[in-house]
């Protein structure tokens, strides 16, 4: 196991504790910390809803080794869902629910005609969604308000508010680490196994008695349903929606935040929106230059490791393995029947 | 003995090339069944039409006296159908172990019931006693893709009996391996013939090997059977020393 896979319990254990306490003012704990102020907390829970979407292309790219250029579409379509619902009178907990089955069950329908022709081909299709997707948001403004957007407000659930940052905060941390738990226990099973397959061998994998095209739906619609479960998020975290976030350019940012943080790592999805989100706010100095800089960023990356930031981690953290002859197992010719 | 496979006439076609010329046969419960013939005779073609990989331009396919052309080859595969593929087809990315429980997890219970179910599937014990089958003990943990040739097509063979196939079709399961390795693997293809009773067909190219494992031998050459018979007829035909063996 490397130092990496070793460390991953208590590193975890770390992450969590850390990601509950930071915003918070522990002065009264005695310790001297004063928490993050109100935009710093937006930004760890943008963070952490960015990278439940990401999540979901990760599984659909990294793991399943599909294509998707969709994923802010269905963030719109869970955005939307979960802000007309609630002003509907239906709970949150409801229009959540609602939200991310109803991105699986748009992905089941796209990606069923899709599918058949996959890899780049569902690209082009997932594509011509996200522009339909974006229209569809900006023009009906009898449903979505079009360009002038739409108000959400924040949740209240069992009487609790959640509207203070803090609170939604840490309402957003114990969603996304469920998502993620749910997450970890799909590719810890056989779904998980079968995902790496038909990525690796989709050939191989269908003479195995997997069907792949099943796999590759489920992997896509599941993927599509966490973009749906980010945008019931997103849309009480900024509290306004509009058709910009969920047009094409974001959903490009989403498979880039894959690539650069690792596609098929597990912790990958968390890096790339953790490089995508907080990348912006160090590089402000840079103004228009932030994605210049960005661009110039991944190039680098994808020249020299192309397996993401993940990648680049474990190969400075794993000591080199050479082959030696001593590897060798017993020959078969020890074999008896 | 019953009839586990029959082909009937199957043909295939590419364009205006003809791979597969309606070839017949059928293969017993337990047998061992050679197809040899020179290269670009259609071989590997007709395996794809057995197992769905590729439909027959014409003709049928029978398992059990059933039809099955047309089918997926997941769906042939959960059938009792499995096979090796002619170059070396393992998941590199995943151990030994998980290579083996991937080839056989389709086969335990439902969908759903799988993703609630055991990581492994329940199939951990049935692994470890492939791996020991194999001799690839000492590689359990290792990643398939850091396996040399040898140890990939041992690997690669492992996951089609993973299943317990009635059906295994090996498509040049001795290409690359060493002389030491061909005899071990002969050795360990008879005993699960033996211990199982699966149905072997086998193609192959090493003469020595095919005709010390195979019961019976079917020859094709341009996408026909031109003999068929067992392994000392086949080696003094004609038509064969002409077509293929060159001598």
């Amino acid at each position: 196991m490397s130092k990496l896979g070793s460390l991953k319990l208590p590193l975890l254990i770390l992450a969590i504790v850390l990601l509950v306490l930071l915003p918070a003012d522990l002065t009264g704990m005695g310790l001297p910390w004063p928490g993050l102020k109100r935009y710093g907390i937006y930004i760890l829970s943008l963070w952490l809803v960015t990278a439940i979407a990401a999540m979901g292309v990760n599984l659909i790219v990294g793991y399943a080794g599909q294509e998707t250029l969709a994923q802010a579409a269905f963030l719109g379509i869970g955005a939307f869902t979960t802000a007309l619902l609630t002003k509907a009178g239906i709970p949150f907990f409801l229009a959540f629910l609602a939200s991310g089955v109803l991105a699986f069950i748009v992905g089941v329908l796209l990606g069923f005609p899709a599918l058949r022709v996959q890899k780049q081909y569902l690209a082009f299709v997932t594509l011509a969604f996200s522009v339909f997707a974006w229209l569809v948001i900006r023009n009906e403004d009898w449903l979505t308000g079009g360009v002038s957007g739409m108000a959400v407000d924040r949740p209240v659930i069992l009487g609790l508010s959640f509207k203070p940052a803090l609170t939604f905060y840490w309402f957003t941390l114990a969603v996304t680490a469920l998502l993620t738990f749910a997450m970890w226990w799909l590719l810890a099973s056989p779904w998980g196994r079968a995902f790496t397959a038909l990525r690796e061998n989709p050939i191989r994998a269908e003479s195995l008695g997997i069907d792949v095209r099943d796999y590759t739906l489920l992997a896509f619609a599941i993927g599509s349903g966490y973009g749906g479960f980010a945008g019931a998020l997103y849309a009480p975290l900024v509290e306004f929606i509009d058709p910009a976030p969920f047009a094409l350019a974001p959903s490009l940012l989403y498979l880039l935040m894959v690539v650069v943080g690792g596609a098929g790592s597990f912790i990958g999805p968390f890096i790339g929106a953790g490089v995508a989100v907080l990348l912006p706010e160090w590089l402000r100095f840079a103004e228009d230059y932030y994605l210049v800089i960005y661009a110039a960023m991944v190039i680098a990356l994808m020249a020299f490791c192309p397996t993401g930031i993940v990648g680049l981690i474990e190969r400075l953290l794993t000591p080199r393995r050479r082959p030696h002859a001593d590897d060798k197992g017993p020959a078969l010719s020890e074999a008896k029947p | 003995m019953s009839t586990v496979l029959e082909v009937r006439d199957v043909a295939k076609s590419f364009g205006g090339v003809h791979a597969v010329r309606g070839v017949s046969f059928e293969v017993r419960e337990g047998e061992i069944l050679g197809l040899i013939g020179p290269n670009g005779s259609g071989k590997s073609t007709l395996f794809n039409c057995i197992l769905g990989q590729l439909t027959p331009t014409r003709g049928d396919v029978l398992v059990d006296g059933r039809s099955v052309t047309g089918l997926r080859p997941s769906e042939l595969n959960r059938l009792g159908m499995s096979r090796t593929f002619q170059l070396l087809q393992v998941f590199p990315q995943l151990s030994v172990r998980e290579n083996l429980i991937l080839a056989g997890q389709e086969h335990e219970g439902s969908r759903f019931g799988r993703l609630f179910g055991p990581r492994d599937a329940g199939l951990s014990g049935n692994a470890e006693r492939m791996i020991e089958f194999f001799r690839l003990g000492h590689l359990a943990n290792e990643k398939a893709g850091g396996l040399s040739y040898g140890q990939q097509k041992l690997l690669d063979c492992a996951m089609a009996f993973m299943a317990g196939p009635r059906l295994v079709l090996l498509d040049e399961p001795a290409g690359g391996v060493n002389l030491t390795m061909l005899a071990n693997l002969k050795e360990r293809l008879q005993a699960i013939n033996k211990e199982t009773g699966a149905t072997f067909v086998v193609i192959e190219h090493n003469m020595e090997f095919v005709m010390s494992l195979c019961s019976r031998i079917l020859v094709l050459a341009e996408g026909a059977i031109i003999a068929e018979g067992p392994p000392d007829t086949i080696r003094k035909d004609p038509k064969v020393i002409e077509a293929y063996l060159g001598h």
